[in-house]
């Protein structure tokens, strides 16, 4: 890749689809390994994508989930116009879950996911507005701690 | 200890990834829940669950399990199966509960992932 140059990734994701879920993180894990990007930053970018996917599925009927990796850094944006989050700051705690009966039976819906996007990723922003949706961008720069 | 140790131990059925039990157990987590899988394992851990749906597949692709433990004989659908063997996930099936099949691997040795091990990142 040439300075400045990126590759861009994006996929819709649906609503309540849990069969597809995680298609979109599963592609862009795919495409970062395909370009040299080091195993554990893949990891660290894909678990982050995947949190920001199933809660856009599970709390916000749907959205876009879309990645765009530069040479030394990878960005993640994941946007909504679903119901957005009152309280950002509650949100962020760990073991906060409004997630519905349903969603814990499969596993999730404990709280945990915004809290690992922000632990995974170097950088981190939530915009969130009532009644207008949600957008989260996180930024994963490509600096290996495997020695 | 590699996946044909674990299962010996276990006395596990191989479900589907029966060509990749020479690979290595790093470490163990035994859950049900994606989102503690999700945040507090780190690479080529082995996940023991009582879950078997499609999302397991897909939380072990996104962290980079090595393979993954079914307890209680349980058997997930074709569709789950084709999926993990698209990944390259092994699953195992054992009738042994989650709690005896956490604690026979602990006693061959296998521990958790330390929490110090799982923050992730520059944080
Ligand atoms: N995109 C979103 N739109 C609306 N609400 C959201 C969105 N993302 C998160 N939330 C709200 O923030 C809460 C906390 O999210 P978080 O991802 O931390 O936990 P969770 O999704 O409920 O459970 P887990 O991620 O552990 O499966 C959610 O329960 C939900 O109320
Ligand atoms: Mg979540």
């Amino acid at each position: 890749m040439a300075e400045n140059k990126s590759l861009k990734l994006g996929f819709d994701v649906a609503g309540g689809d849990f069969e597809r879920a995680g298609e979109a993180s599963a592609k862009i894990k795919k495409m970062l390994k395909m370009i040299g990007v080091p195993a554990d930053i893949v990891r660290r970018i894909a678990i982050g994508t995947y949190e920001a996917e199933m809660n856009v599925i599970i709390h916000a009927g749907g959205g876009n989930v879309a990645a765009e990796a530069f040479t030394d850094a990878t960005v993640i944006t994941v946007s909504d116009k679903g119901p957005g989050i009152p309280d950002i700051e509650k949100a962020l705690q760990e073991g906060y879950s409004t997630a519905p009966d349903h969603v814990r039976q499969m596993g999730f819906g404990a709280g945990m996911g915004l809290p690992n996007m922000v632990k995974c990723s170097d950088e981190f922003d939530i915009k969130s507005v009532v009644g207008e949706g949600t957008t989260i961008t996180m930024r994963f720069e490509h600096i290996s701690e495997d020695l | 200890m590699n996946l044909r140790d674990v299962q010996k131990l276990l006395d596990a059925t191989i479900l589907t990834g029966g060509e990749l039990l020479d690979r290595t157990v790093e470490t163990c987590c035994g859950s049900d829940l994606m989102s503690d899988v999700l945040a507090f394992t780190k690479r080529n851990t082995l996940l023991c669950t009582g879950l078997t749906n499609l999302q397991v597949v897909r939380t072990a692709d996104m962290t980079d399990l090595c393979a993954i433990v079914v307890v209680r004989g349980k058997i997930p659908s074709e569709e789950v199966l084709e999926a993990a063997a698209e990944n390259c996930l092994p699953i195992l099936s054992t009738e042994s509960t989650l709690f005896d099949t956490c604690g026979i691997l602990y006693k061959a040795g296998i521990r958790g992932c330390l929490k110090k091990e799982c923050s992730y990142g520059r944080k």
